[in-house]
């Protein structure tokens, strides 16, 4: 039940910054952080895959109303939560914890978490930004702004999981 | 039949991608069809309204900025009064003007939302149909040229941005009968390119871009930017000239959207040379 308000909250509080405030950030040209996608990452280990997809399918169509861009968040959040079942089905066994697991940096230490919100995060921007572009002409300049966007928003990541930083036990 | 459910059950991940990405695929494909109007944008009644709450508090932010551009617009307003011209003619007499009428009327409006930094950029403001907008009609800011009105609410309505890569404005450097297509190439909000100018023309650096007057949205000699730089590509025939935009995207807040009486008129008259040709 607390966990159920924790990612309500969560969710609504990543999407109001989002599009009020992150959209309107720009690093080197046409960069922008989506730390939005910071709720599919924190949503629990036990979370079946119909409520996840769903999940990430919701927040990623609640910021394209926003954007005006109807389906291109949406299709990117998919597939990142698709990813996410992917590597958590190969890195996390759930017999090694006392407590239920969650995927935040405090719990799952620094190793795991850098690299499970890197490739999140890498897949929603290549696909997000190449769907949004969508020419092959100009796939290098789009590269270099997943690269760069990404950056920005793992930053991001990090101070926010840093702020919420709770020191707990892992066996 | 088990067989095939217990296959499902376990690659279940790799189906619910399957039916997420067809939805999200066919609303993506679905909001690209220019014809059809979608309910899920920013001219969508409840969160249009969000918009323009949040852009209340927004606005101070740019107070001063919007300021300026008002102030400048006014300067410039005011050196086409007729008042300001010397005038050495000695007649005076009223004349009871019944041939020009007014052609393009122009329709204050706020901007409640707006998007610089993706690929395709929209904008949203604060009057709808309502109001009388349509539709297709051009919007300008107070420095220079904006978009082109893409979905209307009752009391919304979103614009394609100039920062867009479907949007292409027809526009000539001034002074000069050439004229193409304008397009941004997706990297810097600030500039953007004009293409298809024939290169025998002897470009200056910062010659005035404006609106060639062709077609039914934007009138004639609505300032676009200035020319950065010119160069052929690809050893082609034609000038591609980079164009610093004249309006700053960032510091918009009030912006006219173009109403051209005689546009159903024009309309009508081209319909029929297709229809005719058709023939």
């Amino acid at each position: 039940m607390n966990s159920i308000i924790k990612n309500i909250l969560r969710y609504i509080l990543l999407v109001l910054i989002q599009i009020f405030l992150l959209k309107n950030m720009v690093l080197f040209g046409l960069n922008t952080p989506y730390l939005y996608i910071l709720f599919i990452l924190l949503l629990p280990f036990e979370t079946p895959n119909w409520l996840l997809f769903f999940l990430s399918f919701l927040i990623g169509l609640n910021i394209d109303v926003f954007n005006d861009t109807v389906g291109l968040h949406a299709s990117a959040c998919v597939i990142t939560a698709f990813v996410r079942v992917s590597i958590t089905s190969i890195t996390v066994q759930k017999d090694n914890y006392d407590s239920d697991p969650e995927p935040t940096l405090s719990i799952m230490g620094f190793r795991w978490f850098f690299f499970y919100a890197l490739v999140l995060t890498l897949t929603h921007h290549f696909f997000l930004l190449n769907l949004e572009v969508f020419r092959f002409s100009e796939i290098p300049a789009t590269i270099s702004r997943v690269f760069i966007s990404s950056l920005f928003t793992l930053t991001l990541i990090f101070i926010a999981e840093l702020l919420f930083f709770r020191k707990k036990q892992r066996k | 039949m088990l067989n095939l459910w217990r296959f499902i059950s376990k690659y279940n991940a790799f189906f619910f991608l399957i039916i997420y990405l067809t939805i999200s695929f066919v609303l993506l494909i679905r909001n690209n069809d220019f014809q059809r109007a979608s309910n899920f944008n920013t001219s969508n009644q409840i969160v249009g309204s969000i918009y323009q709450e949040v852009n209340a508090v927004n606005k101070y932010l740019n107070l001063n900025l919007v300021n300026d551009s008002l102030a400048n617009e006014n300067v410039m307003l005011r050196n086409r009064l007729k008042s300001s011209f010397l005038d050495d003619s000695v007649v005076t007499q009223t004349v009871v003007d019944t041939i020009n009428r007014v052609k393009y009327e122009y329709i204050l409006a706020e901007v409640v939302n707006k998007s610089i930094t993706s690929r395709n950029n929209y904008i949203t403001i604060n009057r709808g149909s309502k109001d009388g907008i349509k539709k297709g009609m051009g919007v300008v800011g107070s420095s220079g040229i904006v978009g082109i009105v893409w979905n209307v609410s009752e009391n919304f309505a979103s614009i394609q941005s100039v920062l867009h890569e479907d949007t292409r404005i027809t526009s000539s450097i001034e002074g000069t009968p050439y004229f193409g297509p304008l397009i941004w190439e997706g990297k810097d909000p600030g500039i953007v390119t004009l293409t298809d100018i024939p290169n025998q023309l002897d470009l200056k650096l910062n010659a005035r871009v404006v609106t060639s007057g062709l077609g039914v949205i934007f009138p004639k000699g609505i300032l676009i930017g200035n020319v950065l730089k010119s160069g052929v590509k690809g050893g082609g025939s034609f000038l591609d000239i980079s164009v610093k935009l004249a309006t700053n995207f960032y510091a918009l807040q009030y912006v006219y959207v173009i109403k051209n009486n005689f546009q159903s008129e024009q309309e009508t008259l081209e319909q029929q040379n297709k229809e005719s040709l058709n023939e």
